[in-house]
């Protein structure tokens, strides 16, 4: 990979420190949230590792896993893509770097105490919403100090045209900004417990439109908003339609809203909120695949490139999974299939194609395409990327086909009649201990997963040391000469 | 970027909407409020029927407790609190959850993953001793089981302030308890943890009335009752029944 420094000019202008802080949490974070999870695998697999004690159990580490991938590791890295990028679109440094350490060292810390709280069994139970009260009334503040810089910025911007990536990133300030609060009203009751305004089937309701939009609105646009800026670059072409930017854009933003519903099909929830939930779910199957293809059309004419470059592997991949999580998703919240797949291990490997396939892909993507730019050095081992991207890309097949066969063992077995019409599985134990077979399938993917994922830690931890010491590498030396 | 052709209205998205970040920023909001106005608001402009049904009745103190250790603890991880209207769950859980059970749950705990089977009907399928058994050692009771062990509850004792504290915070957001409730924790954990001890005592097992597992306890049994009673007595109503 040989790569020219683009970046040498810029930093004079440009707050890149506060990108190399984000990136570094994004790889830190990324490996402790998937190191979790494996552990999670594993305590499913084998339940001596929860290792009879009350803050390894399953059911406080797997929040502390979801918290840790989705806010630490996703969060960290649309953050560095954010400011590198915005910076880049507008033509100007971000608004105040006061604000912005701010945010860097305030998320770090929520994070922090995520990872002490969970453990110790201070959880809220509103999936993706678990901190403690206080904890949610920092995230508060860290979200305002976010957006006031990233408004500020805006409005002090050398570019009066506002790129489709910038769109996706207010939608992502915006959005995050109204769920969060909403979700989270409650009253305390000591300094680490408290009851939601809402109660029984509309906190249900409030909680997963919260809860299917944190899928939205994190774990989506603001990674489209990624995609459309460093796909492009990465692959040197311009994007594929700008109609179809638009067209997409407002689509999802306004459709995906509606979704949460689906969450609750065949509860108690009104009919009329279950059906609009399944509608919009499957209507934004169009807005989902606009995004996909554009994504995909912009590597026309660079398709040869694919070969040899790991980070439009990464790329290609990650724009894959997603039109395929995202084709999955909309038949999912059919209710007839909902009701085989809901509680099943179908719907984690559902969100696992969409976690390690769409976002753990796009962020491998971009990490490797940040590096050498952040640092001005070559990757000290390009082959391992790509031996990063075969790891990553083979653990996610086991992950979501054993989930998959899992998943629809389970559903049909607790539904299974037989010619009496009886249960034919009356004892659910028969059903749990035949997973284990695919239960350690999972946890060989996962744990292919992350030994990528550490791969890549230990060839960035390389690229930096080798950037500190001066010597340069022959093609970094020659692009600056 | 690669717009020559531009339409119409894309000329007006550009010139206009792609320019101005202070209206780009109002018109995404709009858009993404509708939904959410559209499906929650008349959740709250509803005042009766079957989501406010008066045959349930809010957790007594000791089952808040519970209930927060349930909480704690993680259960809802992988244990749903709801039967669905199908068949099959019919015959293994038995009836299915209506929206009035719920009616004090807050936060809720319907869950999304059925690791272990679901428990809106548990209450009063065991006995409290094998309750006891199952958190002590879960393979003692479930051969093949995969559920961690929870010793420690058998050990740890609740704090009446904390569950007074629960219970004020309760009411504070619509639980119907009265001051007199709210003055008599104590009492009233009490009186319902020494059933608890009572019943675990003539099944051989000693233990104290403010051990964590007898709020536990006392919570995995109500649950599912009220509803269970109201749809035997045909207190549900007629479009539920319907359904």
């Amino acid at each position: 990979m040989q790569y020219t420094n683009p970046t040498r000019l810029d930093e004079s202008v440009y707050d890149d420190d506060v990108v190399r802080m984000f990136f570094g949490a994004t790889v830190l974070w990324g490996v402790v949230g998937m190191l979790v999870g494996v552990v999670i695998a594993l305590q499913l697999a084998w339940w001596p590792a929860n290792l009879g004690l009350p803050w390894t159990t399953f059911g406080r580490l797997r929040p502390l896993h979801t918290n840790a991938v989705i806010f630490a590791f996703a969060g960290n890295i649309c953050f560095a893509g954010i400011y590198y990028s915005m910076q880049r679109l507008l033509k100007t440094r971000m608004w105040n770097d006061m604000l912005s350490r701010l945010h860097f060292w305030g998320w770090q810390l929520i994070i922090v105490l995520a990872a002490v709280s969970l453990p110790l069994g201070m959880t809220q139970s509103k999936e993706y919403a678990e901190l403690a009260w206080p904890i949610d009334v920092l995230i508060t503040v860290i979200w305002v100090v976010f957006a006031v810089n990233f408004f500020g910025t805006l409005a002090t911007r050398k570019v009066k045209h506002i790129y489709v990536a910038i769109w996706f990133y207010i939608s992502f300030v915006i959005t995050i900004a109204v769920l969060h609060i909403v979700n989270s009203l409650a009253i305390p009751a000591t300094l680490f417990r408290s009851y939601p305004l809402y109660s029984g089937m509309t906190d249900a309701l409030v909680q997963w439109w919260y809860g299917h939009n944190a899928v939205g609105f994190f774990l989506t646009t603001p990674f489209l908003g990624l995609m459309y800026y460093f796909l492009p670059r990465a692959a040197e072409r311009p994007v594929y339609s700008y109609r179809l930017s638009i067209v997409h854009f407002w689509a999802l933003v306004f459709l995906y809203i509606w979704t949460g519903p689906h969450h609750l099909l065949y509860s108690a929830l009104p009919d009329w909120a279950q059906t609009l939930g399944m509608i919009f779910s499957i209507m934004l199957l169009a807005p989902s695949w606009g995004g996909m293809l554009n994504g995909l059309l912009t590597l026309r004419g660079a398709w040869n490139r694919v070969r040899t470059d790991p980070v439009l592997k990464f790329f290609v991949v990650a724009v894959s999974f997603y039109g395929m999580a995202t084709f999955e998703g909309p038949m999912m919240a059919i209710r007839s299939v909902n009701g085989l797949a809901h509680f099943t291990n179908w719907v984690i490997g559902h969100v696992h194609s969409g976690a390690l396939g769409w976002v753990g892909m796009m962020t491998f993507g971009t990490l490797y395409w940040l590096a050498p730019r952040l640092w001005r050095r070559d990757l000290a081992y390009p082959n391992m990327a790509t031996t990063h991207f075969w790891l990553a890309t083979i653990g996610i097949v086991l992950y979501t086909v054993s989930m998959w066969a899992a998943g629809l063992m389970e559903g049909l077995m607790w539904r299974a009649v037989n010619d009496q019409g009886l249960l034919a599985s009356p004892a659910f134990m028969d059903i749990v201990n035949r997973l284990d077979p695919f239960y350690w399938m999972r946890l060989l993917g996962g744990a292919l997963y992350l030994s990528g994922a550490l791969m890549m830690s230990w060839n960035f931890i390389r690229t930096i040391v080798a950037s500190r010491s001066g010597i340069r590498a022959p093609s970094a030396a020659a692009a600056v000469s | 970027m690669a717009h020559t052709q531009a339409s119409s209205h894309q000329k007006f998205h550009r010139r206009v909407l792609e320019s101005k970040a202070g209206l780009f920023t109002i018109v995404t909001t709009l858009a993404i409020s509708v939904g959410g106005i559209v499906e929650i608001v008349p959740m709250f402009t509803v005042t009766a029927g079957p989501e406010r049904p008066d045959w349930v009745s809010p957790y007594t103190p000791l089952e808040v407790a519970g209930r927060d250790i349930y909480i704690r603890e993680g259960c809802y991880v992988c244990h749903s609190q709801w039967v669905r209207p199908m068949r099959a769950e019919l015959l293994r859980y038995g009836e299915w959850s209506r929206a009035g059970e719920y009616r004090y749950d807050r936060p809720f705990l319907l869950g999304s993953r059925r690791i272990g089977p679901d428990l809106h009907r548990v209450g009063g399928k065991y006995p409290d001793a094998w309750h006891y058994e199952h958190m002590r050692d879960p393979r003692s009771t479930t051969a093949g089981s995969i559920m961690p062990p929870y010793p420690w509850l058998l050990e740890r004792t609740m704090s009446v302030e904390d569950v007074t504290a629960s219970v004020r915070a309760l009411r504070a957001v619509g639980s119907p308890y009265s001051d007199q409730d709210v003055a008599n924790v104590q009492a009233i954990i009490r009186m319902q943890a020494d059933g608890v001890v009572q019943r675990l005592a003539q099944a051989g097992i000693q233990t104290e009335p403010d051990r964590e597992i007898v709020a536990l306890i006392a919570y995995l049994q109500r649950l599912g009752r009220d509803g269970r009673r109201a749809i035997e007595q045909g207190l549900t109503s007629p479009t539920e029944a319907a359904r």
